[in-house]
């Protein structure tokens, strides 16, 4: 009984990670499409990196929001309900940004395609950051009764955890898109990607490791510490990597930052999945936030089959498309003929 | 106002309108899917065309079912956190298995076809929109197990006041999905049908406008040719295959949802017999269908309903088999209720103002009544008209009426209303249960919840009130864009997915293509022949 809630924190904890690993970087390609994308072609040039893969990607916070419904329903109650208005708004900003990806190339007018570029750009921002202050309240807390009902009102869960989560996964995103760009395109559009990563690396990761830190300092557990380091190691390591222009290793470093970055996250609040900050006894736990063992046993057995099936039909899309996509490429946009 | 009702205004409105791109997913998906089967084995160009054509509009609605759909899905957490917490431990598998086992593979695999065009070796390329389209399969059993076992709770055991799952085989093949599921899809398909009859017929019939197609003496079509806008004898085929496929799935899936539909209706007049004497208005024990009934249907007494045309047995048919069992009507059924689950909602604060009012078991009668009319009229029109099609263009082509084409194109929306309606009337007749209970005499007792009971405590009128309307007004505003996308894209015909057949390359053209070509592009192709294979992914962006 006890063994199967801890394994399903572990797997709920895992698909976060891969979502942030996946969904980081084309959430950041989509916050680049307006800003560092200078012209149509670049904006295209951009999107075909994270056309033929974003949308599995996306899939997986869907199962990290359906496996915590599955294995911890009084976490996914409490935490859905309690961050109500920043749930819409990641919502319709997913909803924008996925749309737009889709929709942008179907009308050949400036002011559609625009009109979209701000939708991605903005949509994806919105999405990392709101994404980012739920998962930093779900390791620091929220003012929950003994029901697990958020009390205060419509934003009694706003604090500095909030926007530093917040500005974890978006700075995230953007060093973790600069180096995906580096890494999948070609000419102009790389160069500025890496010199992106070199100068902004330090400053775009420094607000996951400041919540990471935050939480080892808090919880004290000695392993955290030692995630933690691996985590700055794996930083330290993707900046010089980018610095020796070795693309794929960088890319690979920042991946371990990631990892060891959540670990020490998920490590450091474990048994507790949602504290409570009114009191501690409201606090749901492992333990007091599970499904049945019947269920969890049920769910462990698809999760088997089902997590290794997808890593190997994942990474063989990436495979297929691995190749880079350069501006040299990209066709004359066409306008759809009516007959 | 009180949260409950906004939070059920904004249930069923997100859903309703996931609910119109779904069905178009999963029936044109499969449609798709064959179509490029036949390319495949044949390597005919009209398959090809048909597979391209098809597959973008397939796509433009694809994304919008997508982005519906993660509302949907993290809405029972937000909205409804007393249901997520009472029935979490046997409904949340389902939704979890339904992401694990279908969501990954729809849009990996979807990723693949829309950019494996001469990419992928070709048995790969078609092998994963046959994994995209049998993921929509799949998801729809999920998600129809999690909503089944909403209408009818099995394979549980209430633990601690809480129903705890003990049998989820049992869960996976409750009786109640194994007839919901094969009536959803066959919905779905008469969804497609429709679709793709309309618009062919649409196309064939602006090819007689535009004097591409002529009747000869026979009435037979002599089909003509305007190679320069892709509109060659190819073409013709293109819309006179669709339109003939469109209307046999039209008729082949009406007589599946009948099927299924009685059973289900069987089902549930042992499962949830108020919800299907709501639906008939029937208010005294009788055997005889409502064709039409009058009197006030919003009220729940019964006291001024007059059946004004009834098929007398019918009702026992529809229900037992046979002509002659009195089936049991409103005035029967609510006192059984009210001795079985109480009169007034207890004094409990989970049911906030409502504790200790009184309980209507009777769910809305105007909707259930015409929902379920709704439905099978819808249905039974949609497959009329497309027996009636199949006839017309028996020489080869249609009509050149305008109205008949005008007809047809607005046909298109009756499966749409069918499908919308069936769900209004199987989600609303369920009311005021969210759980309804399960009567089996060896049902499990006391599983049951009330909609009262489900919304989530923490949340407030205001915040259910802004999101209520931010949905309203972003749903609302993309359906424009998307039936204005889609519109545009019908109208180009194929060569909107296909841009190549603009320039005057005819089928040998597209054929070369595909021949492992270079050419990645299922959109912008053609021109870009010398840029190496490696990069071009402009499909779409
Ligand atoms: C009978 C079928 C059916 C029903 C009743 C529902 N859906 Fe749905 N859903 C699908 C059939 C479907 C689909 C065919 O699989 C979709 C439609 C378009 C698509 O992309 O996949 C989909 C998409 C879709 C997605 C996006 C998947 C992706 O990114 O690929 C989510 C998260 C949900 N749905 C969740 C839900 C929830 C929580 C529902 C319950 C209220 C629901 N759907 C009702
Ligand atoms: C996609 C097809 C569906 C449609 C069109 C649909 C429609 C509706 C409608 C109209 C309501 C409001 C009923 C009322 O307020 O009286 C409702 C309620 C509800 N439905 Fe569905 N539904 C669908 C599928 C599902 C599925 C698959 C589930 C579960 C997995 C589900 C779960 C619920 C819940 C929890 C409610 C609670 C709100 C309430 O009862 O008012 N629905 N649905
Ligand atoms: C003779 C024709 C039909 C009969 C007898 C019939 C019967 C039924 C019944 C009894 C239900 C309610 C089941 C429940 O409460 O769970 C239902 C639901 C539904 N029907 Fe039909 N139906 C027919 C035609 C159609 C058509 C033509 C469509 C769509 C094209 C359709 C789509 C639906 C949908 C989407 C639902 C809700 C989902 C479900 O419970 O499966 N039905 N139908």
């Amino acid at each position: 009984m006890e063994t199967l809630p801890t394994v399903w924190f572990i797997v709920i904890a895992f698909f976060w990670t891969g979502y942030l690993f996946l969904e980081g970087f084309d959430l950041g390609v989509g916050m680049m499409m307006r800003g560092f994308a200078r012209n149509n072609t670049e904006r295209r040039v951009l999107l075909n990196t994270i056309g033929p893969v974003w949308d599995g990607n996306e899939v997986w916070l869907i199962t990290a929001g359906a496996a915590t419904f599955a294995a911890f329903p009084q976490w996914y109650a409490a935490l859905f309900s309690g961050l109500y208005i920043p749930l819409v708004l990641v919502l319709l900003a997913l909803i924008f940004r996925a749309v737009g990806i889709e929709y942008r190339g179907k009308v050949d007018s400036d002011r559609w395609r625009s009109g979209w570029d701000w939708a991605i750009a903005l949509g994806s921002l919105v999405a990392a950051f709101g994404v980012g202050a739920m998962l930093g309240l779900t390791t620091t807390g929220l003012p929950l009764d003994a029901n697990g009902d958020r009390v205060g009102g419509a934003f009694a869960w706003f604090n500095g955890y909030a926007v530093l989560g917040g500005l974890a996964v978006v700075g995230f995103c953007l060093v973790h898109a600069a180096a995906f760009l580096a890494l999948k395109t070609d000419g102009d559009v790389r160069l500025r990607a890496k010199a992106l990563v070199l100068r902004w690396l330090p400053v775009g990761l420094l607000p996951l490791a400041a919540w990471a830190a935050a939480l080892v300092l808090r919880n004290g557990k000695t392993v955290t510490v030692v995630t933690l380091l691996v985590a700055a190691v794996g930083a330290v390591a993707a900046w010089l990597l980018a610095k020796a222009g070795r693309d794929g290793l960088s890319f690979a470093g920042l991946g371990i930052f990631l990892v060891a970055g959540t670990v020490t996250i998920f490590t450091a609040v474990f048994p507790t999945v949602l504290p409570s900050t009114l009191d501690e006894a409201f606090s749901l736990t492992v333990e007091s936030a599970s499904s049945s063992g019947y269920t969890l046993g049920v769910m462990s057995v698809v999760a088997l089959f089902g997590i290794p099936a997808v890593l190997v039909y994942q990474g063989y899309t990436y495979w297929v498309f691995r190749k880079r996509v350069s501006s040299s490429a990209i066709p004359a946009a066409h306008a759809v003929v009516a007959q | 106002m009180e949260a409950l009702e906004i939070a059920r205004w904004q249930f069923g409105i997100t859903t309703v309108y996931h609910f119109l791109m779904v069905p178009l997913t999963i029936g044109l998906g499969l449609l798709v899917a064959i179509m490029h089967t036949a390319w495949y084995r044949t390597g005919k160009d009209q398959y090809l065309r048909m597979t391209k054509f098809w597959g973008k509009l397939f796509l433009i609605n694809f994304i919008m079912g997508v982005a519906t759909g993660l509302v949907q899905e993290f809405q029972f957490g937000m909205a409804w956190s007393e249901y997520s917490r009472f029935v979490g431990d046997v409904f949340g598998a389902p939704l979890a298995m339904e992401a694990l086992l279908a969501f990954f593979v729809e849009s990996i695999f979807l990723g693949l076809w829309i950019f494996g065009w001469g990419r992928l070796p070709k048995a790969v390329h078609l092998l994963s929109i046959w994994c995209a389209s049998l993921a929509t399969i799949a998801s729809a059993y999920f998600i129809l197990a999690a909503n089944s076992w909403m209408q009818h709770p099995v394979g549980v055991e209430m633990i601690d006041g809480r129903p705890v799952m003990v049998d989820v085989w049992a869960v996976l093949t409750n009786n109640t999905l194994l007839v919901a599921f094969p009536h959803t899809i066959f919905g779905a398909l008469s969804v497609a049908g429709g679709f793709l009859l309309g618009i062919s017929w649409y196309h064939l019939w602006k090819r007689r406008r535009d004097g591409i197609d002529t009747v000869g003496a026979d009435g037979r079509v002599v089909v003509g040719s305007d190679p320069a806008r892709g509109r060659d004898a190819a073409d013709h085929k293109v819309w006179l295959r669709s339109l003939r496929i469109g209307a046999v799935v039209a008729v082949v899936s009406f007589a599946g949802v009948s099927l299924t539909g009685d059973l289900q209706a069987k089902l549930m007049f042992d499962q949830q017999p108020m919800k299907m004497a709501a639906a008939e208005a029937a208010c005294h024990d009788g055997t005889g269908f409502s064709i039409l009934s009058v009197g006030d249907l919003g009220s729940n007494d019964c006291s001024d309903m007059v059946a004004v045309a009834e098929l007398p047995g019918m009702l026992s048919f529809l229900a037992n088999g046979d002509f002659d069992t009195d089936i049991r009507g409103i005035n029967t059924l609510l006192p059984e209720y009210q001795e079985r689950f109480g009169t007034h909602l207890p004094d409990n604060p989970i049911y906030g103002e409502r504790a200790g009012t009184e309980i209507d078991y009777v769910p809305v009668m105007e909707v259930t009544y015409w929902g379920f009319r709704i439905m099978i009229t819808f249905g039974m029109l949609a497959a009329a008209a497309a027996v009636v099609a199949l006839w017309v263009v028996r020489k080869g082509t249609v009509p050149e009426s305008k109205w008949l084409m005008r007809l047809a194109v607005f046909g298109i929306l009756a499966p749409f209303g069918a499908n919308s309606a069936g769900w209004i009337f199987t989600e609303m007749g369920r009311q005021p249960f969210v759980v309804a209970p399960n009567p089996d005499p060896d049902g499990i007792d006391n599983v049951f919840m009330f909609t009262a009971a489900a919304v989530s405590p923490g949340v407030s009128l205001g915040e259910l009130i802004f999101s209520l309307s931010a949905f309203t007004l972003v749903y609302g505003a993309l359906l424009v864009v998307e039936v204005k996308l889609l519109a545009t894209y019908c109208r180009g015909g194929v060569p909107s997915a296909m841009p190549e057949l603009q320039h005057g390359s005819t089928a040998e053209g597209a054929e070369k293509d595909d021949d492992g070509g270079p050419d990645g592009g299922d959109g912008t192709g053609g021109r870009v022949k010398d840029s190496g294979a490696d990069d071009v992914l402009s499909f779409a962006y």
